[in-house]
């Protein structure tokens, strides 16, 4: 099992270092002036390319700049937030985004898989109807569109939970994102356990068990949902990186100062930031690769069938 | 009875996939007949006659009027014109402009996904085909362009080109093919040892025809259903980019740009978000839709059968 892990995490940093890499090739590459003004003489801009080491070979660069990544400093904005250091910015921005993404995940993961479990036992019946009906309604309609409505519902219509998010009343203006964010997962998360729990209760063992007499709880507990509920980790994790990829809307509209804005920010504004663009893309890369590496241990935890598998298919 | 019969049989049994089939259909014809049945340009700002003054004015902010279904809306503005879906801040029809968001948005999916199978299916091919080396060097290649989120793909590519219908249709064809890719190699795995394949070798058949006129047709169907699911992606990875503004610019209008335009104005004509909404949704849902049915329709399990 050791090896196991430190083989797949030895994979995910060779990984993230090659993107890292391909990312920062890219971004030096891209045509563009990092010295907007127009004040500066040439021999000013090359003294100062020669100064911040833009004339050295990129490896060199590559270098540099990934010793300040290790030590956390991703160096400054160009033209967001007047230059400010951008590990302060963005270590506020994740302290935001992860808290409002974190209640989101949990808000899904439990209410979604009570409403699968639920679902499951009741099969064909009112909560099975609306387990399935939630479902196709949060894989048809994005985040945004529920935050939207229940922005215009709760904010503006009923003057309930602030319209746009406030930092210094977090909790109450956490709860209009963390909601809207939270359905696309509540509503996968509840299909697939309800799914899997089905395809349990169907099978042999099951029936076996019944009819040695083991019911209720103990039975649903001991003998469905320890099987049901591993194929649901495998989808949580694209869930996680999905919530990451949706928080961006989320965070624009709600006024989030979060890491998705962030990258709304410093790609589509006019003057685009490099140096966020930059940080973030390696930031999001470390942690969608983050938490597949995550879940993929965790898989291979409660499941040993993985390990060996994975291990006879070299 | 023949194997696609059998599936078209499974396929029609089910009435989700033929809600879904019917859902999608109607939604293609009125994105290409319905910017034509208005009489509007999605473009052009329509103008009103104002009663009280008898002026013509340009008929900004017109709440939806429905005839058959008995909702008026400013009525009284319209003198003989209709505006089913009311009109934008800026006196555009929003029926005209809906459907023709959703022609765009339906054809940015169609194309990318058509090259995407084309890319994907060809690269798990000649994967699968080859094995040994070749195989090890593209499937780290997939694996490593696998671990990019694909947020970061379109920021990179934000920089490196100019926002617009471009950017989404590159930032898909990146992402996109790896599906397919995965299941064409999946089927190349699964039938390249079958005694046909051996056969066809043995008679002298080159291995460009073996993967091309021997195997691809074995991955016809998993690529349809797959494609089912990417469209919807697609839509929707469109949807998010144009409203992030990335994606399509103005005048021109997709369904994520309309959801960002009734955004917007939400405060001063909640009504204008609400069509490409219900439009999205019923695109992702009769898509997912009919791809269920196909999944089910070609792998069934004993019990269907």
């Amino acid at each position: 099992m050791v090896k196991y892990i430190l083989k797949r995490v030895g994979i995910a940093v060779l990984t993230l270092l090659i993107i890292t890499f391909l990312l920062f090739v890219l971004v030096r590459i891209m045509p563009g002036n990092p010295f907007p003004s127009e004040r500066m003489t040439d021999e000013a801009i090359a003294a100062k390319r020669e100064e911040m080491g833009l004339n050295d070979p990129i490896l060199v660069q590559f270098w540099a700049y990934m010793k300040n990544v290790l030590r956390g400093d991703f160096g400054k904005g160009t033209s967001l937030y007047n230059g400010a250091p951008i590990k302060t910015v963005l270590n506020k921005a994740m302290s935001n985004s992860f808290k409002i993404g974190g209640m989101a995940i949990l808000l899904g993961t439990v209410v979604g898989l009570l409403l699968g479990i639920v679902a499951a036992l009741n099969r064909d019946k009112f909560w099975d109807v609306f387990c399935s009906v939630f479902s196709i309604l949060g894989v048809c309609v994005p985040a945004y569109v529920f935050l939207i409505f229940l922005q215009y519902t709760f904010a503006f219509k009923i003057n309930l939970l602030p319209y746009f998010f406030d930092s210094t009343a977090f909790l109450e203006s956490s709860v209009i994102p963390a909601i809207s964010m939270s359905l696309f997962t509540m509503s996968t998360v509840a299909r697939f356990t309800r799914n899997e729990m089905v395809e349990v209760i169907d099978s042999d063992y099951v029936l076996l068990a019944e009819s040695k007499g083991m019911y209720g709880w103990q039975l649903v507990n001991r003998h469905i949902l320890r099987n049901a509920l591993i194929p649901v980790v495998t989808v949580l994790a694209p869930l996680i990186v999905d919530l990451l990829t949706g928080a961006l809307v989320v965070e624009k509209i709600y006024g989030i100062q979060g890491i998705g804005k962030l990258m709304v920010d410093s790609i589509s504004g006019e003057g685009i930031d490099y140096n966020y663009v930059l940080a973030l893309a390696i930031l999001y890369s470390a942690l969608y690769i983050g938490i597949m590496l995550v879940l993929d241990i965790v898989y291979g935890l409660l499941d040993p069938r993985i390990r060996v598998s994975k291990k006879g298919g070299e | 009875m023949t194997y696609w019969k059998g599936v078209s049989r499974r396929f029609f049994a089910k009435k989700r996939s033929v809600i879904g089939l019917i859902i999608v259909l109607v939604l293609i014809v009125l994105a290409i007949f319905g910017p034509m049945m208005s009489g509007y340009g999605y473009r052009e700002i329509t103008s009103v006659t104002d009663p009280s003054t008898g002026k013509v004015v340009a008929a900004t902010g017109l709440k939806p009027q429905i005839p058959f279904l008995g909702i008026k809306g400013d009525s009284e503005f319209f003198g003989d014109k209709t505006f089913l879906f009311g009109t934008d801040d800026l006196g555009r029809d929003l029926w005209t402009r809906t459907w023709h968001g959703a022609r765009v948005s339906l054809f940015i999916a169609f194309i990318t996904i058509f090259i995407d199978v084309i890319i994907g299916v060809t690269y798990g091919l000649v994967s699968g085909y080859f094995g040994g080396v070749v195989d090890d060097i593209m499937q780290r290649t997939v694996e490593i362009a696998n671990s990019v989120p694909r947020l970061v793909i379109v920021s990179v590519l934000a920089i490196a080109m100019p926002k617009g219908i471009g950017l989404v249709i590159v930032a898909l064809l990146l992402t996109e093919w790896i599906g397919m890719s995965k299941i064409s190699r999946a089927e190349m795995l699964k039938v390249k040892e079958l005694e046909y394949i051996l056969a066809s070798r043995t008679l002298g058949a080159s291995n460009l025809k073996i993967i091309f006129s021997d195997v691809l047709p074995n991955t016809v169907g998993p690529i349809i259903t797959q494609v089912m699911f990417s469209i919807p992606t697609a839509i929707f990875t469109e949807a998010f980019l144009s409203f992030v503004g990335v994606g399509i610019m103005l005048p021109e209008c997709s369904v994520g740009s309309l959801i960002e335009d009734g955004f917007n104005n939400i405060t001063t004509l909640p009504y204008q978000i609400i069509p490409p909404i219900v439009v999205l949704a019923l695109l992702m849902l009769g898509f997912n839709f009919i791809g269920d049915g196909l999944r089910e329709a070609l792998a069934p399990k004993l019990k269907d059968m």
